[in-house]
């Protein structure tokens, strides 16, 4: 267990206060039952995304640095991000400043101009939410605190293609035994199997889920989620757990989109991992925002006794 | 070979992709080695064709052992984004290796069907890319892919 985990700057970034506000609520329910502290960053701003990055690669370096900025003016040493999208940006962030001096160069001067501290690289540790609850429970603290297991749930983990990519942002995984892995990523199978769920093996966990084509060209991503849903459901599984707001919203919406554009209609459910979690350590559907959801699980939830 | 065009080609192996994943079982697990070596051939196919479409010439090389391997790394030079297809190429390498080490395993048939759909995905991928002009660097992006520094050399080199 990692003792400075237990209390975190906290960085929602802008999707989990739209189309991902269930993951937020279900993080920090999550955080509480588990007696971890998230403590919000004061006035933070966008991580630059990608519409930024593409137009401008260095002021979404200097966006993201400004966030790490207000994590060290806090007192923090640890910022937690949920979202896949700015736990990337941060983590590219890091990278770029710790190697490229024109980036230093740029951070600083931009920071200068809007009259904060220039954040230098290895000041503050950008981590993902299963970092954070792998690291500061760790599966058996989490198995102590279950109340109403999963078991007999069986789910299919997709943790999308940003949780991993490119490998060089993340030095801290591909470590061997405990550290994370970017071909087979499994901190989220870990955690929901402590929590007692059956994880199938899904060969789809860090595939493309189409979000880039998704306003472009919407058929190539329903096509692409159409099949990380049927994948999922050839594996067995009830639900597909996921860890991005991004991932999770296109999955939800393109499987109605599947249904009504290719008549393709598939049964498997969608949650976050946190909401799963949540309802594992005995909070209800409701205060773990499933109602929030467009993928009602409502039946399932309600037939294994959970929410 | 002359290669088909793209859009040809993609039609047939999207067309051969979703009669294997519809296959029936006892078909499936009856022609498993055979039908393992023609998906990682289908999965070589669809990576030459973003290599053709890129002006490249598809290598024959290895990595790993595997000329799938070879060709998508050769497709990711210059091309950031076409790493969110790695994985895929793996798991079809993967499942291939399952089928032949295995191939009286009571889940064989799934497993090939597992791998056609991974296929599938690799197919959808690349073709949503290919089709969808400037689309670009690393996954969610709009910046136009076919800038000038993404020049077919580079897949060459």
């Amino acid at each position: 267990m990692t003792e400075k985990y237990r209390k975190v700057a906290y960085y929602p970034g802008c999707a989990l206060e739209g189309t991902g506000h269930a993951y937020n609520r279900s993080t920090k329910e999550v955080g509480k039952a588990l007696g971890l502290d998230l403590v919000e960053l004061k006035n933070w701003n966008c991580c630059g995304a990608m519409e930024v990055k593409n137009i401008d690669p260095k002021l979404q370096t200097y966006l993201s640095a400004r966030n790490l900025s207000i994590a060290e003016e806090m007192g923090f040493d640890v910022v937690m991000a949920p979202c896949n999208g700015c736990y990337h940006n941060l983590k590219k962030a890091e990278y770029d400043l710790a190697h490229d001096g024109e980036s230093r160069e740029v951070v600083g001067r931009l920071s200068q101009k809007a009259g904060h501290e220039t954040y230098e690289a290895g000041k503050v540790e950008t981590i993902h939410a299963l970092d954070w609850i792998k690291e500061a429970i760790g599966e058996e603290g989490l198995k102590a605190r279950v109340k109403n297991s999963l078991q007999g749930l069986k789910i299919a983990n997709y943790y999308g293609c940003m949780y991993t990519r490119p490998r060089h942002i993340f030095p801290e995984k591909d470590k061997g035994p405990g550290s994370e892995s970017t071909s087979k990523p499994h901190f989220m199978d870990d955690l929901l199997a402590a929590a007692g769920a059956e994880c199938v093996e899904y060969p789809l966990k860090t595939a493309c889920c189409g979000g880039a084509h998704t306003l472009s060209d919407s058929d190539t991503s329903t096509k692409l989620v159409l099949n990380l849903l049927t994948t999922a459901e050839a594996c067995g599984a009830d639900v597909i757990a996921t860890e991005c707001p991004t991932c999770h919203t296109g999955l939800e919406m393109h499987q109605v989109r599947a249904e009504k554009v290719f008549g393709r209609k598939t049964k498997v459910k969608i949650l976050y991992f946190t909401q799963l979690l949540g309802m594992a350590l005995g909070l209800s559907a409701r205060r773990v925002g499933v109602a929030e959801n467009l993928s009602d699980s409502s039946d399932l939830l309600r037939a294994r006794g959970l929410g | 070979m002359t290669p088909l065009t793209p859009s040809t080609e993609r039609g047939r192996i999207l067309a051969r992709l979703g009669q294997l994943i519809e296959m029936p079982a006892d078909d499936l697990a009856a022609g498993a080695p055979l039908l393992a070596e023609e998906l990682l051939a289908l999965g070589e196919a669809i990576l030459e064709d973003w290599l053709h479409a890129h002006g490249a010439t598809p290598t024959d090389g290895g990595v790993e052992g595997f000329r799938l391997l070879a060709l998508h790394r050769q497709g990711a030079r210059g091309e950031p984004s076409f790493n969110a297809c790695r994985e895929t190429c793996r798991e079809l390498v993967y499942y291939r290796n399952l089928i032949r080490l295995e191939p009286t395993h009571e889940d064989l048939a799934r497993r090939v069907r597992l791998a056609a759909m991974v296929a599938h995905h690799l197919a959808l991928f690349v073709g949503g890319k290919l089709e969808v002009a400037g689309l670009g660097t690393f996954c969610c992006s709009s910046r136009a892919l076919r800038q000038q520094d993404t020049a077919a050399t580079d897949m060459n080199a």
